[in-house]
């Protein structure tokens, strides 16, 4: 089998303090590292609010994590996502071959002159 | 003065198009709500292709990084105001 390119956002509660939150991410960037999985960027988007409450809460920690594994690992890791309280939302999506391009594209920084350029073809 | 209607060019009148072929974007990003508030209207449901002008292919696209940002409370599901 070979390995795909994933990325992953999920939601940790807003009560959790710096330090706990940082234990978190680390749970689940080790969780990924062991099973075998690449991680290619970490980014945290820090506390943001939401569009819509979840679980009465209209904040949370954003966090991204975009890494290559094997296919069957998905499946543990949203088992944890599941079991941890402290996830309110978690999503995964497969990068296919524009979104790999698109994620290196923004890892580079040139993800800001890319809103512009978006904002401009709208107006 | 002839019963025939005059030919219309209409790939010069038309006025719709759809942005991400016309550019060349093969990916819509769904962690980007900025960017998405343009398919939305003002309650946060999603505008149809006839508004927006996009291809079948793009309006799918759009309409799914929608869906994943609403999930992600990025985007909300309803609301009032939006614009």
């Amino acid at each position: 089998m070979f390995q795909k390119n994933y990325e992953t956002v999920f939601i940790l509660t807003p009560v959790l303090s710096e330090v706990q939150m940082k234990d978190t991410v680390d749970k689940f960037v080790n969780l990924l590292k062991e099973e075998g999985a690449d991680i290619v960027n970490v980014e945290n988007w820090g506390l943001k609010k939401m569009a819509y409450p979840i679980q009465k809460k209209s904040t949370g920690f954003y966090v991204l994590v975009e890494f290559k594994s094997l296919p069957n690992l998905i499946n543990k890791l949203e088992i944890e996502f599941r079991r941890d309280e402290k996830v309110m939302r978690f999503l995964t999506t497969v990068l296919d071959k524009h979104s790999i391009i698109y994620a290196e594209r923004r890892r580079k920084g040139e993800f800001n002159k890319k809103v512009e350029a978006k904002e401009e073809q709208a107006g | 003065m002839t019963l025939k209607n005059e030919p219309i060019n209409r790939v010069e009148n038309r006025k719709k198009y759809c942005r991400f072929k016309k550019h060349g974007i093969k990916y819509i990003d769904y962690k980007d709500p900025n960017f998405l508030l343009k398919f939305v209207n003002e309650q946060g449901k999603i505008l149809p292709r006839r508004l927006t002008g996009n291809s079948a292919k793009y309006q799918r696209k759009v309409a799914n990084a929608i869906k994943k940002a609403r999930h992600l409370a990025l985007l909300p599901f309803v609301t009032d105001g939006l614009k």
